[in-house]
């Protein structure tokens, strides 16, 4: 069962090694899916702008991004669903362009399923095995193969509007794993399931993809289901691939305002570099007085940008820090959230911008010691701080 | 919560009544035993006795019969390819043209296009009779059709058809395999539709009819201008049974249909 | 048969298979529905004669080029002229728009609320209500006229109820009048009305009748200001789909219908079956086509603009 391809994730040896897994760093690693320059219009709109993009084999890949950003076009242009206007597609090396969707090694798990109505589940699944001229001794095995992986066993007779919505996502996801496709597309397929479902069929997924050694590519916007399950994330933003990189990279070092504001939470503070070192920035800001930040930097002094400070990486106290001056900011607590396991503390600053801090709720407590329309400092540590410079 | 208000149940009731009662009287009246519509003779049988020894008038029916199956299966070829061009094929060339031909039968009066098709008959110097009039109504009926087919290719969902391909199924296939049953049954009511026009038509019928081939709608129109009789009474009573026997038998049976994936559908082991 | 990466780059790549979809049903209708139209207005322009086909002149098609532009030279509007010198014709075509108007009116009048009560129906029963009322149609339109033969006739239902009520003294003449023509052309054609409506209506969000509710309207209101403004797709379908083939009816006014003023598809079939006049009978058709030419050109731009709009 499954091709794992060049890669030596399915080697039982490297069982739990799966950090080591990164064959974008390796030089001589050849991709299995390449993007190369990819354009596509509708009407006058761009909906993908010179995309280029390697995927490796054994990858779980995410594309990212809003609504409209361009991520189902691409995977819609990978399938054969659509043909770009600019640009090449390669699957090991070949240019697609010239085979069609019913012909090419790649299948798509549906955002609605598309589950054939009036074939039953086995009918469905058994589809694409059919257009193989598979002998029906082999298909029978097949598909009672991919109903236990899924766990639909005994379902096989019925018809999908005779199963639940998890029931039919499974379906979908054996009908495109059985005919054991290079890559498997799935669109937002965890969109239609409530949050704990959601939750178990992720890691489902990830063991599935490495169980089988397959390459995964799935387009999603919850930002969440990217960070969980892929290797590496391409977060995408009006039809133009802003940073390639895997979810540590894309949360701690991200490359750009728009991509430290799409994932998860950040404060922001503009400011002019003062001075600029080996390891670290200086910069003068408005908002929170000086700042010093361990993040290497291309900016010269005078040149203006923004330190981005994730909120879990700001203290908040009542007390001023002993050693003032850097890092600290002043304030007075506007609004909490309470999240159960986080409280988040939106501050006023003293000139007016809001900040915002996460604290973990380590203690079992109902009445939290910082409270509404209390002044408080905040403080955080230069290697929290990262420089952006667009 | 839609209640039934009195007014708008009271218009339904009355629509309904309007609609309904010429019928019933027709078909009561083809019970009379006496020939005058004044006169309630007793409940009787004898016209419909006499209408099977009327050899003309079953022979009529026997030629209406004909062309009204082969008129709707054309029809609803043609139809159906009209609707797929339409939905499917986006811009080509001459698309203005083609819906304009496609559309324009559904409210051209029937005299018109009776007349031109008879003309073009003549023109050619084809003999009129029975293939004429099945032309001329296959070419009248079509638009009903694609009307039908097309309105429901509208809410079919192509992600169907994608997956299908995505999974190796070659486009003519995944139309045969997947699209096809699935608008069936749409199909089904458009042929239904072009069956029951072309057994009603009258004008395009007598335009292009010739010898031999005079069909019911002819026959009973030329009796029914020299009054009314009984007779008649007796063949519209047996043509509105059999329509309304397919009309509820094709209804249960949708509904059935329907009730079936919704129902089970509804009781599914989570 | 959607191949999305063929039909995206436009025309260019069109493959066989979708040529074929488009070519035959075009082949037909252009053949049976384009072609004779051209021939009607060929032979309005021809000269009526003793003959079979009778009239001239006759394009033959075995003919040499010189005496097939001879009989281009021969044709003529002198057909156009006769109708307009005779009041008949005139007479015939304003009746006929006179009648479609006024039965659309009664339609509209008569449909809407049966529409309307249709879409409003609890959930249960629409679809029995729907099969109701759409049933009649399905019956034969010949048999349905002559039901009301039936009754309208002088010793017909209609008298004996009303003898019977005393409202009147001696049984008055339904039949041959127009009032008659009237009954049987709402009587025929209400389907076409309502079921445009009605499926507009059905179409139409209830929840925005609450918002109308919540926002102060009284339920006459909230119908007139947007339940009707909403419907009016469906009534101008509606209409359309009634007015345009009733200004051409034949059956109903022959049947019914007096022979004094004529409806236009009576002068058309005289002049054709009685008369044998087929080029003024073809003048006769050409002229009632372009008085139609607009709605019908509307009702096909509503058409289309719903498949685009579906798209």
């Amino acid at each position: 069962m499954g091709n794992g391809g060049a890669d030596s994730r399915n080697d039982p040896q490297r069982q739990g090694t799966r950090r080591t897994f990164a064959p974008w760093t390796d030089p001589t690693a050849r991709a299995l899916v390449r993007f190369d320059g990819v354009s596509k219009q509708f009407a006058a709109v761009a909906a993908v702008e010179r995309v280029s993009l390697d995927i490796f084999p054994g990858e779980f890949f995410a594309l990212l991004g809003p609504s409209g950003c361009g991520k189902t076009t691409l995977l819609r242009l990978l399938a054969g669903l659509d043909t770009p206007d600019e640009g090449r597609i390669l699957l090991d090396g070949e240019d697609i362009a010239p085979v069609p969707p019913y012909r090419r090694p790649i299948n798509m798990m549906f955002q609605s399923y598309a589950l054939f109505p009036h074939l039953t589940v086995e009918g469905n699944v058994a589809f694409g095995l059919k257009q193989e001229g598979l002998p029906k001794t082999e298909i029978t095995a097949r598909v009672e193969e991919m109903l236990a992986l899924v766990r639909l066993e005994g379902l096989g007779k019925r018809k999908p509007h005779q199963l639940s919505g998890g029931q039919r996502q499974r379906v979908a996801l054996a009908r495109s794993l059985v005919k054991r496709p290079r890559v498997l597309l799935l669109d937002e397929p965890l969109a239609a399931l409530d949050k704990k479902l959601r939750g178990e069929t992720q890691f489902e997924l990830m063991q599935l993809q490495e169980r089988l050694g397959l390459t995964f590519v799935i387009v999603t916007h919850d930002q969440q289901e990217a960070m969980t399950v892929a290797d590496r994330i391409g977060v995408m933003d009006h039809g133009r691939l802003i940073q390639v990189a895997t979810p540590p990279e894309i949360y701690e070092r991200p490359n750009s305002r728009w991509v430290a504001d799409f994932i998860g939470e950040v404060n922001l503070i503009e400011g002019r570099v003062v001075d600029v070192g080996a390891s670290e920035t200086v910069i003068a800001s408005a908002a929170a007085g000086r700042l010093r930040a361990l993040s290497p930097t291309d900016a010269k002094p005078g040149d203006v940008v923004w330190v981005a400070l994730r909120p879990e990486k700001v203290r908040i106290a009542h007390a001023p820090p002993p050693t003032g001056g850097e890092n600290c900011v002043a304030g007075q607590v506007g609004n909490i959230g309470y999240l159960g396991d986080l409280s988040v503390y939106k501050v006023r600053l003293d000139n007016g911008i809001v900040m915002k801090a996460a604290v973990a709720n380590v203690t079992r407590l109902v009445e939290r010691p910082i409270g509404w329309d209390d002044r408080v400092w905040l403080t955080w540590a230069p290697e929290a701080a990262m420089v952006l410079t667009r | 919560m839609r209640k039934a208000s009195w007014f708008n149940v009271g218009s339904v009731a009355l629509g309904l009544a309007f609609l309904y009662l010429p019928i019933v009287i027709l078909v009561i009246y083809s019970f009379n035993a006496s020939r005058l519509v004044t006169v309630w003779g007793g409940w009787s049988t004898r016209w419909y006795i006499e209408l099977l020894a009327d050899h003309a008038m079953l022979e009529s029916a026997w030629v209406t019969l004909r062309i009204a199956l082969l008129s709707a299966t054309a029809a609803t070829v043609l139809g159906t390819l009209a609707a797929i061009a339409l939905v499917r094929l986006g811009r080509f060339r001459g698309r203005l043209l083609f819906s304009g031909m496609v559309y324009a039968p559904l409210v051209m009066p029937e005299v018109i296009t009776g007349l031109a098709l008879l003309l073009l008959f003549v023109a050619v110097n084809i003999d009129r009779g029975f293939w004429t009039i099945t032309i001329a109504h296959t070419t009248l009926i079509t638009c009903f059709v694609t009307v039908v087919v097309q309105s429901r290719l509208l809410t079919f969902d192509t992600s169907l058809e994608e997956a299908a391909m995505n999974l190796g199924c070659p486009p003519l296939k995944t139309f045969l395999t997947v699209t096809l049953p699935l608008i069936a049954p749409a199909l089904a009511s458009g042929w239904m539709l072009a069956f029951t026009l072309s057994l009603d038509d009258l004008v395009v019928a007598s335009f292009t009819t010739g010898p031999g081939a005079t069909t019911l709608p002819i026959r009973i129109y030329s009796e029914v201008r020299l009054g009314v009789k009984p007779e008649i009474n007796a063949i519209c009573s047996i043509l509105i049974a059999i329509v309304a026997t397919g009309i509820a038998g094709a209804s249960l049976l949708a509904k059935f249909h329907d009730v079936g994936r919704g129902g089970i559908g509804g009781l599914a082991a989570r | 048969m959607t191949n999305g990466a063929m039909n995206k780059r436009g025309e260019h790549d069109r493959s066989w298979g979708a040529r074929l979809i488009v070519l035959v049903p075009y082949l037909w209708l252009a053949t049976f529905f384009l072609l004779p139209f051209l021939i009607v207005v060929k032979i309005s322009l021809s000269h009526t004669a003793i003959a079979q086909p009778p009239y001239t002149p006759v394009f033959d098609p075995a003919a040499d080029w010189e005496s097939f532009k001879g009989s281009f030279s021969a044709l003529s509007f002198e057909n156009y002229a006769f109708l307009g010198s005779d009041w008949l014709y005139l007479a015939s075509y304003l009746k006929s728009l006179e009648v479609a108007a006024g039965s659309t009116l009664l339609l509209l009048l008569i449909g809407f609320p049966l529409a309307y009560g249709m879409a409003r129906a609890p959930r249960r029963w629409q679809p029995v209500v729907f099969v109701l009322v759409v049933l009649p149609f399905w019956t034969s339109f010949l048999i349905r006229i002559y039901a009301w033969i039936n009754i309208l006739q002088r010793d017909g239902l209609l008298n004996q109820v009303l003898l019977a009520l005393r409202i009147v003294d001696t049984p008055p003449a339904w039949l041959s009048t127009d009032t008659a023509v009237y009954i049987g052309v709402v009587y025929s054609y209400l389907p076409f009305m309502v079921l445009p409506i009605y499926a507009t209506l059905e179409k139409m969000d209830e929840t925005l009748i609450e918002a109308a509710a919540d926002l102060g309207c009284p339920n006459w209101k909230a119908f007139w200001l947007v339940t009707l403004p909403l419907s009016r797709p469906g009534v101008i379908a509606g209409a359309l789909l009634c007015f345009i083939p009733i200004v051409g009816e034949f059956v109903i006014p022959d049947l019914l219908g007096s022979s004094q003023t004529m409806m236009i598809g009576q002068t058309l079939w005289t002049e054709f079956f009685g008369n044998k006049d087929w080029p003024v009978a073809s003048a006769v058709a050409v002229v009632l086509l372009c008085l139609l030419v607009v709605p019908i050109v509307i009702y096909q731009q509503m058409e289309t603009r719903d498949l685009a709009g579906g798209r």
